[in-house]
């Protein structure tokens, strides 16, 4: 697709312009999210004065940093922060919502996933997602969930199908357990299963990043162990953005953290350094559990 | 399957062990420089302590890294201890230094004519902190226990040479100065043995869940001792 054939985007979704590329001498000083933080290595998306809005309510503000590649990231922050909003803007998701627009720029590798000749589709195939509640197809088998995009995507070959399906699912670290059930309904799988299966289906399409949405917020603590260490297994491959209510979650999974509340980006940096050190009271606040 | 989280540990336990072979080797040359006579290990023991202090720091920093991940149970007194069992290994190096530097100033003066039985002293101590680590390693708790009675032993044998050299140096004023370099040289390894004592009862509670401290616990289930009783 060439510039200028954007059939697809409505006007609405986005009122970046000239001015979203403005030095940082026109931040207001009291905009602490407009600096992006410097992490170590090269960045696989970078976010530049990000807004969200929903009609006439700005969920995000003004948010600028850069997620690491090859490496987690974790959104903090209490209900309401705009930390899932954040989320959704990465992969424009939000766009399913009507009213909602965004303002700002998101670049993966450096391409502008705003960009008028690129379809949300598109993003979304480099930029997968996982939810909180684990959301199978429930009529569809488990080699049938994981090959959906694939084959929603045009790919009919059995036997790429066939590789495909045992790679994500190995990559998952669920091919063990469904290996010799594939063909079961999806919906007969426990939920830590399920969700490792909804984690391969969003492999399946080989994205470059998976944006998680509190993963294992509904699992128990085996089942939450397990995504956990997958997640680190995954992070030599991926690059991945996981919001989490769980500090010490975000604790042993990731290695950047990002600390959202009323929409604003308070503070981001290594992970270690969050938890310790937190160079913001409010920061400091939430993470000993005082407000949130 | 290992767990990232139980490979972090891992890694913890290591640099634990990598920090213990360096105390071990410290407190083995300050006491070879004091034998020996030898200034120029004496130094390089002093300049090696630093090497210790720094693992120090590093596992300080790599427990509190790991206390916000929120271990439990054994990990949690894994965690703990290994912060515990650093402290008394820096220590432990500390005492070495001492050692070696009274090493230093004795090599500068004639040797002083009498009979201590320092290197028993020194192989008892040494043996408490090789046991203590061995016990760590080997998930052995009833062998750290066993250690703990051994302090009375090095506790007796620091008084008896105290006894020699203060009897000397009545005898001959001006060798005051040489049996006050001896006098602290075997107060630090009466140290190094306390340092052991302590290494195994953060064994024990690592591995039985029992704190024995301040108790005079010897076997599992032991009665308290009276009140009063402190750990040396």
């Amino acid at each position: 697709m060439t510039p200028g054939e954007d059939k697809t985007i409505p006007e609405t979704r986005r009122e970046t312009g000239d001015e979203s590329r403005e030095p940082n001498s026109s931040i207001p000083p009291s905009t602490l999210g407009a600096r992006p933080s410097t992490v170590l290595t090269a960045p696989a998306l970078t976010v530049r004065r990000l807004s969200v809005f929903f009609g006439d309510n700005q969920a995000l503000k003004n948010t600028s940093l850069d997620i690491a590649a090859r490496a987690v990231t974790a959104i903090i922050g209490p209900s309401g922060c705009g930390k899932s909003t954040f989320l959704r803007a990465l992969n424009r998701m939000h766009e399913l919502t009507p009213e909602a627009r965004v303002k700002g720029e998101i670049r993966l590798f450096g391409e502008d996933i705003y960009a008028r000749n690129v379809e949300s589709v598109t993003v979304r195939r480099r930029i997968g997602m996982v939810f909180q509640k684990s959301n199978p197809f429930p009529t569809m088998s488990v080699v049938e969930n994981v090959t959906v995009g694939l084959r929603l995507n045009g790919i009919h070959n059995r036997k790429l199908l066939a590789e495909r399906t045992e790679l994500s699912l190995r990559m998952a670290a669920l091919w063990d357990e469904v290996k010799d059930r594939l063909h079961a309904p999806a919906i007969s799988l426990s939920g830590g299963q399920q969700q490792r299966l909804c984690i391969a289906r969003a492999l399946a399409v080989q994205p470059e990043v998976l944006l998680m949405d509190e993963p294992a917020s509904a699992l128990d603590p085996l089942a939450t162990a397990k995504i956990e260490d997958l997640i680190l297994e995954l992070k030599k491959d991926y690059t991945i953005v996981i919001v989490t209510h769980n500090m010490q979650q975000a604790a042993r999974m990731s290695d950047y953290t990002a600390f959202f509340y009323l929409g604003e980006l308070v503070e981001f940096g290594p992970t270690a350094k969050i938890f310790t050190s937190p160079s913001q009271k409010r920061t400091e606040d939430y993470v000993t559990g005082r407000f949130g | 399957m290992e767990t990232y989280f139980e490979m972090e540990l891992d890694g913890l336990k290591q640099k634990l062990l990598l920090m213990a072979s360096h105390a071990e080797t410290a407190v083995n040359q300050s006491l070879q420089a004091l034998i020996q006579r030898d200034s120029n290990l004496a130094l390089r023991v002093k300049e090696d302590d630093r090497v210790i202090d720094q693992f120090e720091v590093e596992i300080d920093e790599l427990v509190i890294q790991l206390l916000t991940k929120a271990p439990l149970a054994s990990n949690l007194r894994l965690v703990t201890v290994a912060m515990k069992i650093s402290q008394n290994l820096e220590r432990v190096g500390d005492e070495a230094a001492k050692i070696a530097k009274r090493a230093r100033d004795l090599a500068q003066e004639p040797p002083v004519k009498m009979t201590i039985d320092l290197p028993r002293m020194a192989r008892m101590a040494l043996d408490m902190l090789k046991s203590a680590l061995d016990a760590f390693v080997n998930r052995d708790p009833a062998a750290a226990r066993a250690i703990i009675p051994r302090d009375k032993e090095v506790d007796a044998l620091n008084k008896q040479i105290h006894e020699v050299l203060a009897r000397h140096m009545v005898a001959h004023p001006s060798t005051i100065g040489r049996c006050l370099n001896w006098m602290v040289a075997c107060k630090s390894l009466e140290r190094i043995a306390d340092h052991a004592k302590n290494v195994a009862e953060e064994v024990v509670y690592l591995y039985e869940a029992q704190d024995i401290r301040h108790t005079g616990a010897k076997g599992p289930g032991a009665p308290a001792p009276a009140p009063g009783a402190e750990r040396a």
